[in-house]
């Protein structure tokens, strides 16, 4: 652990401010990832998973914005960068793939045309060579015949290919971090397979970091090394994968693991946590989990909690912490 | 595709049909084109051997079908104030209207664009609010009042620019040009920018609202997460998504600039097909008259029709059909 993190982010909060006053769409956001690690992220819609990876990228639609914390990437400070400068970082450093391949590709542009552009600009080379690197770039992704898909548009590729192309336009100028927002979720299950899997081999072969967003426990299982789980814009647990998945230590945690259907294990009836995650307006006092709490205290009604170090994790609940810690 | 090729045509062919019924139909409510030809001395005998010539003494069908066979071959028939033939006296008219016309629709393009863009991209802005305010005005002020306060200011004031009149212009063929003279050219800015200012507005605001409607899709969020600066998102990225209906839009008014031309020709005294069918007015030159609303009507279906095919060939539904 001694390396410099491919991303570190630090308390980072996120703001809206609204005609009836400002919501705080994300508060105390903390984590990093290492070079070549797959961090998930995970929670319910709105949790604030894609928000934190916008705010990564410097992409949150105004009036939001970062309202404090920091952002770091490969020990370089970038939340206070201007949107000029922003724009080398994005693509170039950060590479991005969306939920949708259908609507992520500009149609009346072709594959090629799209590539040649990005590779551009971030990589000193002229047209041609450009080109060859775009085919090599879809060799890589696992488009057959390369030579001849660069020229196609974007409607002549299926769902799954036109991933790969994205895929392929995201690893353009070889970032260090990709922040792949629910690359599956818009695919098949044979094809999301295929995808996380040709993730996870092209970030161990380059060293690349990745954050994968998604609400898809099973995908993060497959693919992740560590995951985060954030509830309401805030991060409840975060931790290597198999531990937050075999002993989560956060009751939300529990809940989301215990919502997932296993084959062969004979259940009545599916868990799942009662209510509905709280607006990000109407966040209560406390634990932004405490409605929805089995094991709610009195204190959680009160206090909120705040990440500290639980098992081989960290996780932000009371019942791991004993009382006297709190007092300090 | 053939089927809806066919359809598309009959339409336009029976929008023409009853555009020259009512044209027909001028020359029976204004009276007796025999009354309106003829002068205080004609005798009765000659009276009657004109409305023989003339064919008015046959049945009004007969009088209809015929005045359709004659306007399909380009024959209008011969203009009663000047006895010329009409189909000349449009022909002569004709280019300066469609020069006219074109400079404003290129006006229109290259200022409305531009506009829309800003607008849109710096939505919230001072200037950009204010842009969109002015251009309420824009849409809101006649012609007419354009043309006038134009006069007003270049010729009357700083008398830089001519008024009236197309200036000297060069034939080429049977087509005159004002665009090879710096006289024609001078002459042509001002009505061109009086008839371009309702356009451009039009432009602008179609190009700020189909803006927005790209600007929110997922492929420019993806440009920007993959570095493509914000100008080149904006200006190739996003605009070439919207210029379809704007090219569309634009083709489909070219029919009703012609339309307008007639006020801004008035105010400009400018040598058009719309001067030409006011003085037709002002004479009751009907031939004349039903001669221009069958043309300018033609022009629109034309156009209409060739959008409409162009888009059915566009759509990739239709496109399949035929395959």
């Amino acid at each position: 652990m001694t390396q410099t993190p491919t991303l570190d982010v630090r308390a980072l909060r996120v703001e809206f401010p609204g005609r009836h006053g400002t919501v705080t769409a994300l508060a105390d956001i903390s984590l990093t990832i290492q070079p070549g690690e797959i961090l998930g992220v995970v929670g319910e819609s709105g949790a604030g998973k894609s928000m934190t990876g916008l705010a990564v990228q410097g992409l949150l639609e105004p009036p939001g914005h970062v309202a404090g914390g920091e952002v770091w990437l490969n020990g370089r400070r970038i939340d206070q960068l201007s949107d000029r400068e922003m724009e080398k970082v994005r693509g170039r450093e950060i590479g991005a793939i969306f939920q949708d391949p259908l609507t992520s590709l500009n149609p009346l542009f072709s594959v090629g045309k799209q590539l040649v552009e990005t590779i551009r600009l971030h990589l000193p080379l002229n047209r041609a060579e450009a080109r060859i690197r775009a085919i090599e770039l879809l060799a890589e992704v696992g488009i057959p015949g390369p030579d001849i898909r660069v020229d196609h548009f974007p409607h002549q590729f299926s769902g799954g290919m036109r991933q790969r192309v994205v895929i392929a336009l995201a690893l353009a100028a070889r970032p260090k971090l990709i922040i792949a927002d629910e690359p599956t979720t818009a695919l098949d299950v044979s094809i999301q397979a295929q995808i996380t899997s040709l993730l996870r081999r092209l970030c161990k072969d380059n060293g690349t970091a990745v954050m994968l967003v998604t609400h898809d426990m099973g995908v993060i299982a497959e693919t992740a090394d560590r995951v985060a789980v954030m509830y309401a814009g805030r991060l409840v647990e975060i931790g290597p994968v198999a531990d937050v998945i075999a002993r989560p230590s956060h009751p939300y945690t529990r809940g989301l693991m215990g919502s997932i259907p296993t084959l062969g294990a004979r259940v009545p009836r599916l868990q799942q946590i009662d209510g509905a995650m709280p607006r990000l307006d109407a966040i209560p006092q406390g634990c932004a989990f405490n409605p929805r709490c089995p094991q709610v205290m009195p204190r959680c009604r009160i206090e909120r909690p705040h990440l500290l170090p639980s098992g081989s994790g960290h996780s932000a609940c009371w019942l791991n912490q004993p009382a006297q810690e709190s007092a300090a | 595709m053939i089927v809806f090729l066919i359809k598309r045509l009959a339409n336009a062919a029976f929008v023409m049909l009853v555009v020259a019924l009512m044209a027909f139909m001028i020359f029976r409510f204004v009276g007796d084109p025999v009354q309106l030809m003829v002068n205080e001395q004609t005798t009765q005998a000659e009276r009657d051997e004109l409305r023989e010539r003339l064919g008015l003494n046959q049945s009004m069908p007969m009088q209809y079908l015929h005045f359709v066979t004659n306007a399909v071959q380009g024959d209008f028939g011969i203009s009663y104030r000047n006895q010329q033939e009409v189909m000349s006296l449009i022909a002569e008219r004709f280019p300066a209207t469609i020069e006219l016309v074109l400079m404003a629709t290129i006006i229109s393009l290259v200022v409305g664009v531009p506009l829309g863009v800003i607008t849109a991209i710096h939505r919230g802005k001072w200037y950009s609010e204010g842009l969109q305010f002015l251009s309420i005005i824009g849409v809101s002020l006649p012609s007419f009042v354009i043309g006038i306060m134009l006069i007003l200011v270049f010729s009357v004031m700083f008398n830089i620019l001519p008024a009236f009149g197309r200036g000297d212009v060069v034939s080429i063929g049977w087509w005159t040009t004002g665009l090879l003279t710096p006289s024609g050219r001078a002459a042509l800015i001002l009505p061109s920018i009086a008839l371009s200012f309702y356009q451009i507005t039009l432009v602008m605001r179609l190009v700020r609202a189909e803006m927005l409607e790209v600007l929110r899709s997922d492929f420019i969020k993806f440009a920007r997460a993959r570095g493509v600066p914000a100008w080149r998102v904006h200006y190739s990225h996003a605009l070439r998504n919207c210029l379809m209906p704007v090219v569309t839009m634009t083709a489909m008014n070219i029919g009703s600039l012609i339309a307008f031309a007639l006020i801004t020709e008035t105010v400009f005294q400018w040598p058009g097909m719309g001067l030409l069918f006011i003085q037709a007015v002002t004479f009751v030159d009907i031939p004349v008259m039903a001669a221009y609303l069958c043309i300018v009507s033609f022009i629109f279906v034309a156009l209409n029709t060739l959008v409409d095919i162009t888009y059915a060939l566009i759509d990739p539904r239709l496109r399949n059909a035929k395959a």
